[in-house]
């Protein structure tokens, strides 16, 4: 991949674990020998907002952040989520997408509606758009908030990463207690990818 | 080998290997990592001042008392801790001092974007500026040796994308702390007319001695490229630059004040256009076209917000990016909100029902101000609630018994007592509610003299808020659970009428701080529920609505069995499930 470099969007709501999911992500990317770089929101949009962590790899790396039409795969932890940034997907970009509804405020208030076609007007649009249901092979794994590591499954699937070094940076990065679940939902999620893809 | 860091984990870094045994900060975002990594080194004193005043001066104390010391804060920590800055870079220090501003262009965290290496020029004392983790470790270690060298605090400036990028580091080695001795210098340290005087000569000095340093230090460097284009930047707009214009001639500025002159000049003689490069305000450029040099700026690029690399392409004509997709439906905004459970919910919603005049403040609770919740007229800046309810009584255009003040904790602690004693002592009427959730909620649960646990967590002296509260002379003080939506509105429906000051500490802590009840569980009988909505603009996560069959429901998924929503339903739909 010499020259060549990778951007990668992870977008959800506040709360969902994108942080972690990029945090793994990049760790593998530097155990490949890379030189990355990420960029993290912190602060108030934690609080339910929307957040977006930006993964980028390659042999050298400039920008933290990803340029609009600049991303490889969109990594979208919810439906409209993925809708908001899909300006930032490259032509031939590939987006997954975790089939699950948060509804913002002015929905839950009434002002506006939910649009619930989001994903299937995606696909539509984007020849590479795939998804699935995480939330659930997570609640099947042991719990619900390992749907992000579900999607770090299907993200390593679509990067080709190596399945023993994504399972070190899980190792490293995820609380002891919580391990078994989430190497479970990694390996899931891995699964899903080889079927569908 | 090299690891990821965010920026602020690297500067915590750099400052031990710089041998730094002192560091004080108050929370804010995007600073708030620096100083709850750093106390956790080794041979380090960490501390969680109650405001950025108060860090500052514990950092001049530690400096003069010969430690190398850091201070960290947000961009509108600096204001409030302006007043020692100034005449601390008069003093100048002992033991090295590095005040980390972080800013935040963009707003991503902050009621404001001020760009502070404004402060380098007006305070007087050197800037520096990283862009990436790794110079931001290099960089603070030799801050603390140019502080030391030039008898200075530095100030080492951020902005959010450093402060929360991760780039690849390479540890160095901790330098072997080492206390400077002490000595006594009054002329040195004792600020009057007579001594300042005679400072105010040394920091003119020191400043021509800076500036000859900027002219030969690494921070800044030329890259020479492509002549026919020339730009001046700093810290992660050089990222961006490189980025998008590879080939061009840079001239990266680390020392962002004082410039260096004659390197600039030497840059600008050496391209055909030159352009300076820089988020928010124009200071670079101002100061070299105030040299009669020919630079282009801010006719090409906004003051506004964070720049990117695709800005600078479209303003700078570099590589352009693919068009992406555009959605052409309107995607709703997703605004933050309060969590489930959030003990400020059910006081907004009270606040907004009893039509009350809400002097807002600022932490999580200022989230009540958006809709559905609606509930505050004003927020300015940290500890501003009690002082402007103060002078909207003193305007006499609206029923002071209408006026609130609204204040978390922290926020209390921070800069709300000496409002509270102006109430007091002039004799207002406000009533003011603490939100009292025993942590900073917003910039990530730190602790504070109000919480009884210090920045390691351990245990600390509680500060008494109901007798600090008393000692002011405050008469009227009570504490309520805002959980209990009925307590709540008539301890504020009564306090509103007392003409004297009152003070409502209504506590509960923060939901993210206790386990959810596993014992109960809340259930809508479909029966009893009208579809009126009420429940809905309380603004939870936790209850929805089904427009298809006009029902609210739960969802148990983020629900935590608060019950505000069921306290907010006339019609008793929402119940109680035990078991
Ligand atoms: C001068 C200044 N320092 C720091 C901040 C960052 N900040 C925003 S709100 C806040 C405190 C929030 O704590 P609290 O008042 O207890 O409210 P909570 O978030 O817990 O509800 C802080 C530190 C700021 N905005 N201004
Ligand atoms: S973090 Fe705590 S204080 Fe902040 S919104 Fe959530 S529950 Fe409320
Ligand atoms: S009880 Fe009601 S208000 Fe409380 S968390 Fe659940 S849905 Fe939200």
């Amino acid at each position: 991949m010499a020259g060549k470099v990778m951007n990668i969007l992870i977008v959800g709501v506040g709360g969902q674990g994108t942080l972690l999911t990029s945090r793994i992500l990049a760790q593998v990317a530097v155990d490949l020998g890379y030189d990355v770089k990420v960029s993290e929101i912190h602060g108030m949009a934690q609080r339910g907002g929307s957040v977006v962590s930006q993964v980028r790899y390659g042999e050298k790396i400039y920008s933290p952040i990803i340029s609009k039409g600049g991303a490889d795969i969109i990594l979208a932890f919810e439906k409209l989520e993925a809708a908001r940034w899909l300006d930032y997907l490259k032509p031939d970009g590939m987006v997954i997408i975790n089939d699950d509804r948060v509804d913002p405020l002015p929905v839950m208030s009434g002002k506006v509606k939910y649009p619930d076609d989001i994903d299937q007007r995606i696909a539509q649009m984007v020849e590479k758009t795939m998804v699935v249901d995480a939330s659930s092979i997570a609640v099947e794994c042991g719990n619900v908030r390992a749907a992000n590591v579900v999607m770090v499954g299907l993200l390593a699937g679509a990067m080709g990463f190596p399945e023993e070094e994504v399972e070190k940076a899980i190792r490293a990065m995820v609380p002891p207690k919580a391990l078994d679940i989430n190497l479970k939902a990694f390996k899931e999620g891995h699964n899903l990818y080889s079927n569908i893809a | 080998m090299k690891r990821l860091m965010i920026g602020n984990d690297a500067i915590a870094r750099g400052a031990y290997e710089a041998g730094v045994t002192v560091a004080t900060a108050y929370p804010g975002t995007p600073s708030t990592e620096i100083v709850s990594t750093l106390a956790h080194y080794p041979g380090v004193y960490g501390e969680w001042a109650p405001n950025e005043k108060v860090a500052l001066e514990v950092g001049a104390g530690a400096s003069i008392g010969g430690a190398r010391t850091l201070v960290a804060m947000k961009h509108v920590g600096v204001n409030v801790a302006a007043d020692p800055l100034y005449t601390f870079v008069y003093t100048g220090v002992n033991g090295g001092m590095v005040i980390v501003s972080a800013d935040d262009p963009g707003m991503h965290s902050s009621q404001n974007e001020q760009d502070n290496r404004g402060y380098g020029r007006f305070a007087k004392l050197p800037v520096i500026e990283p862009a990436d983790s790794q110079e931001a470790l290099d960089f603070t270690r030799l801050a603390f040796d140019i502080s030391e060298e030039f008898d200075t605090p530095v100030m080492l400036r951020i902005t959010t994308r450093l402060a929360h990028s991760q780039t690849l580091v390479e540890e160095g080695e901790p330098k072997q702390a080492k206390l400077k001795e002490y000595k006594k210098d009054a002329p040195k340290y004792v600020m009057l007319p007579g001594f300042a005087r005679g400072r105010h000569v040394a920091v003119e000095k020191r400043l021509e001695g800076l500036k000859e340093y900027s002219n030969k230090t690494d921070l800044n460097q030329i890259e020479w490229g492509d002549r026919r284009l020339g730009v001046i930047t700093s810290g992660v707009c050089y990222q961006y630059v490189r980025e998008v214009m590879p080939d061009i001639s840079v001239l990266k500025l680390g020392m962002v004040n004082p410039l260096p002159d004659k390197l600039i000049r030497e840059f600008a003689q050496g391209v055909e256009r030159l352009v300076v490069v820089e988020e928010l305000e124009p200071v670079i450029e101002e100061q070299v076209k105030s040299w009669g040099i020919a630079v282009e700026g801010k006719e090409h690029f906004t003051l506004l917000g964070e720049y990117s690399p695709e800005y600078l392409a479209e303003r700078l004509g570099g590589v352009a990016q693919a068009q992406g997709y555009g959605l052409d439906k309107e995607i709703p905004p997703r605004p933050p909100l309060m969590c489930p459970g959030c003990p400020h919910r059910g006081v907004f919603h009270t606040l907004k029902r009893m039509r009350l005049k809400v002097m807002g403040d600022i932490g999580c609770y200022t989230l009540g101000a958006l809709s559905p919740l609606d509930g505050m007229d004003a927020c300015v800046c940290m500890g501003a609630s009690i002082g402007m309810a103060m002078g909207m009584e003193k305007a006499e255009g609206v029923d002071p018994s209408k006026i609130v003040a609204v204040i978390g904790d922290s926020t209390f602690v921070h800069s709300g007592i000496t409002p509270l004693i102006d109430v007091v002592y002039n004799q207002g009427t406000s009533t003011v509610i603490i939100l009292d959730n025993s942590t900073t909620a917003m910039t990530g649960h730190q602790d504070h003299p109000a919480t009884g646990l210090n920045i390691m967590k351990e245990p600390a002296p509680k500060l008494d808020l109901e007798a600090l509260i008393r000692a002011i002379g405050v008469n009227h003080v009570r504490v309520v659970d805002p959980l209990q939506l009925d307590e709540l509105r008539s301890a504020l429906e009564e306090e509103l009428q007392r003409r004297e000051p009152s003070v409502i500490i209504a506590r509960r802590p923060c939901a993210l701080l206790v386990k959810p009840p596993t014992d109960k569980q809340m259930v809508i009988e479909d029966d009893l529920c009208t579809g009126c909505k009420l429940c809905i603009r309380i603004g939870c996560t936790g209850i929805y609505f089904i427009e298809d069959e006009k029902l609210a429901a739960i969802n148990p998924t983020t629900c935590v069995s608060c019950e505000v929503c069921a306290q907010v339903c006339t019609f008793d739909a929402i119940k109680i499930v035990e078991g």
